[in-house]
């Protein structure tokens, strides 16, 4: 039954492409000003590299999180997912794993690229990747609270960023931290680790908590 | 039905909140917002709403269930393309290919052409000859001939 649910949002967001797509480019983007704004001064790059892109990150997600829900509420969908006889928990699970690859997975994806752009090396593009791949779940998680909390709401968007803003600065500590220092050729593991417990934490507890505020919101 | 504002729902004796899923499994509930996603196609929308119910569904029977309801030649067409009434009918395949046996159905017959209300009363039918029970908010007039029919008038 899960399947149907991922298998039907995966086609969704193919048939409207330019959502996850125009999410991508502004990631893309702001990352890229950040050089053309500075100039080539390559220290400098170095030492912002991790915040700028974990920001851009975090800004990015809230593009796509206000469209989490608000779709199948308009259409009555959510109102027949919410009478699906499984738990309400694995629905919000499957549709926030469906956003995570469609929307935030390429962010992950092109992110190495977009860290050239920094001189940063090998061996630091490949922690940012990790670090992003253990924290962007983390905020298609916590994020999906904040869109089922503000559901229905006029200017949503803007809600949406004053509730969960605030809930990403643990991700953002320790994501840009793992990255900061590797360039500073210390080992990243003690921020990867707290950022995977974050992951955990938030995959485990976040799902029951957006099931409850979809209640709250449907009612 | 679904989480009273006043009062308790029993299902078979037990309280609807205790049951949880359970209750879900035995409805089936057809709102004034039709439920069909733009993007899919006709068939999409059925088949994934019959997955999403839990009932396996062939392609095949997807598509005789579109054609019983008159949407035969128009199951690969996206629902965007469709109209009203042919996009509610969509959401009356899903009654009839379901096995629930509650049926809450909220304006089932709004922007239905003569036939289209014809058969989803046919249906209903059906489905209290099976032992079903529905519960229907209209503002049309519905004749059942077959079953036990309660009819509750609200006033404001």
């Amino acid at each position: 039954m899960l399947r149907w649910l991922v298998w039907r949002d995966l086609i969704l967001a193919w048939r409207r492409r330019a959502d996850a797509l125009s999410t991508l480019f502004f990631f893309v983007i702001v990352v890229s000003l950040f050089p053309l704004g500075i100039g080539p001064e390559t220290e400098l790059l170095r030492s912002i590299a991790p915040g700028v892109v974990w920001v851009a990150a975090l800004l990015a997600s809230m593009l796509s999180l206000g469209r989490l829900f608000a779709n199948d509420h308009q259409d009555g969908t959510l109102e027949q997912l919410l009478l699906t006889p499984q738990p309400l928990y694995l629905v919000v699970f499957g549709k926030v794993s469906a956003q995570w690859l469609t929307s935030e997975l390429p962010l992950v994806c092109i992110a190495p690229l977009l860290g050239v752009q920094f001189g940063l090396s090998n061996d630091t593009l490949k922690t940012l990747v990790i670090s992003l791949v253990l924290g962007t779940p983390v905020l298609s998680f916590i994020g999906s609270i904040g869109a089922a909390l503000t559901l229905g709401l006029k200017s949503s968007s803007v809600l949406i960023s004053i509730l969960v803003l605030p809930l990403y600065v643990p991700v953002l500590i320790f994501g840009a931290g793992a990255v900061e220092a590797s360039i500073m050729g210390l080992s990243p593991s003690s921020h990867i680790y707290l950022l995977s417990s974050l992951t955990v934490l938030s995959l485990i507890f976040a799902p029951w908590a957006t099931a409850a505020a979809l209640r709250i919101s449907i009612e | 039905m679904l989480s009273p504002s006043e009062g308790r729902v029993e299902w078979q004796g037990a309280d609807i909140h205790s049951l949880g899923e359970e209750y879900f499994t035995q409805l089936t509930y057809f709102g004034h917002r039709p439920g069909i996603k733009d993007e899919l196609t006709t068939v999409e929308n059925l088949r994934v709403a019959a997955g999403l119910s839990g009932v396996a569904l062939t392609r095949q029977k997807a598509d005789e269930a579109l054609a019983k309801v008159g949407l035969a030649g128009r199951e690969s067409l996206a629902a965007r393309l469709l109209s009203e009434g042919q996009r509610r009918r969509i959401s009356i395949a899903r009654l009839a290919i379901c096995s629930s046996r509650l049926w809450l159905l909220d304006e089932v017959l709004t922007a239905l052409d003569k036939t289209a209300v014809a058969f989803v009363r046919s249906l209903i039918e059906e489905h209290l000859a099976d032992g079903g029970m529905a519960i229907v908010a209209t503002h049309q007039d519905i004749e059942l001939s077959r079953g036990v029919t309660h009819r509750l008038e609200l006033t404001t």
